[in-house]
């Protein structure tokens, strides 16, 4: 018998796998698929405070071994969410999950984050400072200084363990969680998707109606895994590894680089069934490499 | 929602660009006419969404025209190639609410739905008069069901090489109680503007997951948005916002 489970922030996560924000909706229709309650838990739709459509159409365009997303930020705000979706979630799913709570200032992410945290469904706040895709929203992951008062912010009204979400876009990502850790961040999940673009060649024209995008998927899981072990080996916060995993190995590498967990993301859309594929063929992959305690080999790269 | 893998039964070109494929499912996935499934094609990331023309116990058939790179790979795929689908998507048309005479208008890809949705009314005993549009006569296919059937036809072509010349909202002027409609957006607007019957209309976009995970489809209603994949791709006329 092999043991999957981790530690996060105190808090005993069965596996390390975690559905990725954007990726899983509010969780309650993959219910529907299998038991969602054999995750390790599962970041909801990125959330706001206001009600939003998000951006124009096509906001999808394929790559390959990947995928192109500029949904903006859709969600019905963040009263909605706890008042509805988190009620038909709490009937079919007994565990935590990560608030994924996005925003438009400082004081909007702490706002959020706050209402967020009185919600018995959380567990962890992801405060996604790095959403590529709505004009305004990224800018506090490109800059230390207001990623750190963002953190610093939500952490000020918020009781329960606080990670943020950094942005791929920058020069130097090790300084900008360096910051989120001076803000007082309880742990790091990196990375959100990588600016990106397709353009037709019928029409001449982007595929995507504002153009640009961010690419997600197994494409970039060797770029992720580069910056997980880079900001791991900086930070003393735990770190949630996110970036094109799609195989039990893939979780066995992202945590030997450095992550405490991981999150799945574009695999979600391409086969629903993946969070249970890899909850289930994780034991099997462990005892393959000779891993009895997945904790043993965090960060052993 | 169901995964299996789909053994190709037949794949043959129908008119030009457009093919007929036909794949073995275990047992009927689409108890409603209108709903879709999710193919996932060898070295591409994202699945491709097709509406059905028509569907048995142990098989069901599609049409597809060659628009880019994974329809292309398809149409050079032989059968007796499996590929993996997620079958039984979107919520599909409600026949409740039809008349006893409805029209069914169907323009382009979204022909295919209108010969699935026409059985369907037949077998509750309905009349339907079913108006199928093409650009030119090449593009025809689906005419042999539709003739087989025993049901009012009528033929478009825009620049008049068969059938009537014009568009398929030509028929609008017969008597109808009711109306259903899949196929290009001027078509469906043009039908929504002009017509004050109730209906539905199946939609067609631009898809990530093809079952509500990833607001890649999202349109705006009356009520709010709503995602094509998972609260469509059937939605009531009137609460579609043009």
């Amino acid at each position: 018998m092999v043991n999957t489970k981790i530690s996060l922030c105190g808090q005993i996560l069965d596996n390390p796998i975690i559905a990725a924000a954007g990726t899983f909706h509010y969780g309650y229709e993959m219910a529907s698929l299998y038991d969602i309650n054999m995750l390790g838990s599962f970041s909801c739709k990125g959330t706001t405070l206001e009600p939003r459509f998000g951006n124009p159409s096509p906001r999808i365009a394929e790559a390959k071994d990947g995928v192109i997303i500029s949904i903006g930020l859709e969600n019905p705000g963040v009263d909605a969410v706890i008042s509805t979706e988190f009620p038909r979630l709490q009937k079919v799913y007994h565990k935590k999950i990560f608030a994924n709570c996005c925003g438009f200032s400082p004081e909007e992410f702490a706002e959020v984050a706050y209402r967020m945290d009185q919600a018995d469904v959380v567990g962890f706040l992801e405060i996604n400072i790095s959403c590529p895709n709505v004009k305004g929203a990224s800018r506090f992951s490109c800059d230390p200084a207001l990623a750190k008062e963002v953190t610093r912010l939500v952490k000020a009204r918020c009781h329960k363990p606080v990670f943020v979400k950094l942005s791929p876009n920058v020069t130097d990502i090790v300084s900008i969680a360096l910051a989120c850790e001076e803000g007082g961040a309880d742990g790091i999940s990196l990375i959100n998707c990588i600016h990106a673009m397709r353009i037709d060649l019928k029409s001449r024209k982007p595929v995507l109606a504002l153009k640009k995008g961010g690419l997600s998927g197994p494409a970039i899981f060797p770029i992720a895994l580069r910056m997980v072990y880079d900001v791991s080996h900086a930070v003393h916060v735990p770190v949630i590894g996110i970036g094109g995993i799609e195989t039990p190995e893939d979780v066995l590498e992202m945590m030997m680089a450095g992550a405490s967990a991981v999150e799945v993301g574009a695999m979600n859309l391409v086969d629903p069934y993946i969070g249970k594929k890899l909850v289930l063929g994780l034991p099997e992959a462990m005892e393959r490499y000779g891993i009895s305690d997945l904790s043993s080999i965090i960060g052993v790269a | 929602m169901k995964e299996e893998n789909c053994e190709i039964l037949e794949n043959v070109l129908l008119s030009e660009n457009t093919y007929r494929m036909t794949l073995r499912q275990q047992e009927e996935n689409f108890p409603r006419p209108g709903m879709f499934f999710a193919l996932s094609l060898p070295s591409f990331f994202l699945r491709r969404p097709f509406s059905l023309m028509d569907h048995h116990d142990s098989f069901f058939t599609f049409v597809y025209k060659v628009v880019g790179k994974g329809t292309k790979a398809m149409s050079e795929m032989r059968a007796g190639t499996s590929l993996n689908a997620l079958l039984g998507l979107g919520n599909g048309y409600d026949l409740s609410k039809s008349g006893d005479h409805p029209l069914l208008i169907g323009g382009g890809s979204g022909i295919g739905v209108m010969v699935d949705l026409a059985r369907f009314l037949l077998k509750e005993g309905k009349h339907p008069l079913v108006a199928v549009g093409f650009n030119r006569k090449v593009e025809i296919y689906a005419e042999e069901e539709l003739r087989k059937m025993s049901l009012s036809y009528r033929l478009f072509t825009v620049d008049g090489s068969a059938g009537e010349k014009g568009f398929p909202t030509l028929a609008l002027s017969s008597p109808h109680d009711y109306v259903y409609a899949c196929g290009p957006f001027p078509l469906l607007k043009a039908i929504a503007l002009t017509d004050p019957v109730p209906g539905q209309f199946s939609l067609e976009r631009r898809m990530g997951c093809g079952y509500g995970c990833c607001m890649g489809c999202t349109i705006e209603t009356k009520h709010g948005p709503r995602r094509v994949c998972k609260d469509g791709p059937v939605f009531e006329k009137e609460d579609l916002l043009w």
